[in-house]
């Protein structure tokens, strides 16, 4: 019993030391990215002690000020806002539809979100950019978050279905005996009961937003308009890289969505492994 | 009197019908715009020359495919992609399924190392490359490295390690693929952690009886259980390392021609630095073909191995 439990032991502890170190992979870069962020311009070439010697702090001021960090944030918040309602409600009335609705056409529409996620489309940006030029939505925010929440779109609605198809049509059915329209329905029944499965859909988008880069590189060319990701790129182009501002910038982009997960990771658990299934 | 009351209700389905179809008229209208129509557009594009301004876009029919045959920097870069591919496929997915068989055990800190692993996967592709661009950064200042894997390195004594890692030819595209690898596995790892937990843990208490070590419950319970998932993760897999370009941009920007192009980022110089639509969407036609032959295959793969 003896040499089995301190087998166990032995075997815990390599897992253990496998597991930390990952874990020190994961987080270190993040680590030195804000250390970084506190230092001077010559200090941070120079010191290399974990905690540097003097932390200072205006790096964040230069970055959200004279680094056009402060737009970009807005401009990121309001994409990810905007899109994300948008998918909500455009996918939850289309899941809806699909779920519980009769009309014809449906299996044949419905078909071709499923085989929008199934096929990949690379390179799609070049017709979607002359498209948008053509039609004057070049640098234009309601453009840019028209594309998005297409790209957003077909998921949304496959995970809403399922969810729906799953859940029990008794409350439904007793609140259209109630004398409740189909939208009074969508609205009051179906979709605080699909709660859980919105949750998914909200943080999944946002990552996707938040995080997006190409559409915005090419559809948005106005400093006043561009989201952090785009801001990025332009701060580090245009100077001669500051890199205690640069990485000022780079946390003020990565601490909110990091937030946004440890507040939320249960969720992107529960999505990614349902993700799997329906894959 | 029935054929009126016939007539009332097929009306009232229609009206019905039509409201309901309302529910997907908005998705439907956006999809249309911002899917089918450039899906078409590609295609069409794809058979034109076209500088982007012209308001002619004569019809070449399949010269920009005939002339993509021999561009060697296209089949350079897909060759780049696929290399990043197999790296991530091998590296980082056995990485992912052994912190998963880590985790699916009674151990301690389990949700911790959850939490943490998941991280690299949420930011975005811009702030890793910069990142570690800075940590791997090779320049000297005052006789020490500025970057800080190269001054650990040294002050470890691993002075024949010390590298420049992102400028020299022989070294940049697998250092992109670990950082990708790095910044993926996060992903895998859940997944194939949530499959783990599906097994039924009857089925390893019935290979213990049966006297089946723990390397045989491996290969003959935990893996054929696993198939499922171990697909999706492999798909998934190549489908985003294929495309991976943000990462590529922001690790190395322009640096390094001839060693670090991928397929995007050669559809964007078409389209961007050279002005040639008709050709950019060329490749992305050849390259959404490759992606999706590969994918069909696999999944026939799979279901060939399931019947056997």
């Amino acid at each position: 019993m003896n040499k089995y439990k301190a087998a166990n032991l032995f075997q815990n502890f390599f897992i253990h030391a496998f597991l930390l170190t990952v874990t020190f992979s994961c987080l270190f870069p993040l680590f030195w990215m804000v250390r970084c962020s506190l230092m001077t311009n010559s200090t941070i070439l120079v010191d290399k002690a974990l905690i540097p010697g003097t932390i200072v702090w205006h790096n964040y001021v230069i970055a959200w000020t004279k680094g056009n960090f402060g737009i970009y944030f807005l401009n990121s918040m309001i994409y990810t806002v905007s899109v994300v309602f948008g998918i909500v409600v455009i996918s939850s009335l289309a899941a809806y539809a699909f779920s519980r609705l009769q009309f014809p056409g449906k299996n044949i529409i419905f078909s071709l979100f499923v085989a929008a996620m199934m096929i990949p489309l690379p390179g799609s940006f070049v017709p979607l950019y002359v498209m948008m030029s053509k039609l004057g939505l070049v640098n234009n925010r309601a453009g840019y978050i028209l594309c998005m929440i297409n790209v957003g779109l077909s998921l949304s609605i496959l995970l809403l279905k399922t969810f729906f198809d799953k859940m029990p049509s008794d409350l439904e059915d007793a609140a259209r005996i109630d004398g409740c329209t189909k939208l009074g329905i969508w609205r009051h029944v179906a979709l605080p009961l699909a709660r859980p499965a919105l949750a998914v859909i909200v943080i999944y988008n946002s990552l996707n937003v938040w995080n997006e880069y190409i559409l915005a590189t090419l559809l948005l060319s106005d400093k006043a308009k561009m989201p952090l990701q785009r801001g990025l790129e332009v701060f580090r182009g245009a100077h001669q890289v500051d890199y205690p501002v640069l990485m000022a910038g780079l946390t003020l982009t990565a601490l909110p969505i990091i937030v946004i997960y440890l507040l939320m990771q249960k969720h992107i658990v529960k999505g990614l492994s349902s993700g799997a299934v329906v894959g | 009197m029935s054929t009126v009351i016939k007539n009332k209700s097929s009306v009232f389905e229609i009206k019905g019908n039509f409201e309901n179809f309302l529910f997907v008229l908005p998705a439907l209208v956006i999809f249309s715009f911002f899917y089918i129509y450039p899906f078409f557009e590609l295609i069409n594009l794809s058979l034109r020359e076209w500088n982007g301004v012209d308001p002619f876009r004569p019809l070449v029919w399949f010269r920009n495919f005939q002339d993509l045959a021999y561009d060697e920097v296209w089949w350079k870069s897909i060759w780049h992609a696929g290399y990043i591919t197999l790296i991530a496929l091998t590296f980082q997915n056995v990485l992912a399924f052994a912190l998963a068989l880590a985790c699916d055990r009674e151990i301690r800190m389990k949700r911790f190392y959850r939490v943490v692993f998941f991280i690299p996967p949420v930011l975005s592709e811009m702030v890793v490359g910069y990142i570690w661009n800075w940590i791997l950064d090779p320049n000297m200042q005052n006789g020490q490295y500025v970057g800080v894997v190269n001054y650990f390195l040294v002050k470890m004594g691993l002075l024949n390690l010390v590298h420049n890692w992102l400028s020299d030819p022989n070294t940049v595209l697998t250092t992109i693929a670990v950082i990708h690898s790095w910044k993926g596995f996060g992903w895998g790892f859940i997944m194939l952690l949530a499959g783990l937990q599906t097994i039924d843990k009857q089925l390893y208490e019935a290979a213990k009886v049966d006297g089946a070590g723990s390397w045989s419950t491996f290969v003959n319970v935990t893996i054929p259980m696993m198939m499922p998932v171990i697909l999706v993760v492999v798909i998934l897999t190549i489908l985003g390392s294929m495309q991976a370009f943000v990462l590529i941009i922001s690790l190395v920007s322009q640096g390094l021609a001839g060693y670090t192009e991928v397929p995007v980022t050669q559809i964007l110089t078409s389209m961007n630095g050279n002005k040639q639509f008709g050709y950019a969407c060329a490749q992305a036609v050849v390259f959404g073909l490759i992606l999706v032959v590969s994918s069909f295959a696999l999944k026939k793969f799979s279901d060939r191995m399931k019947q056997a």
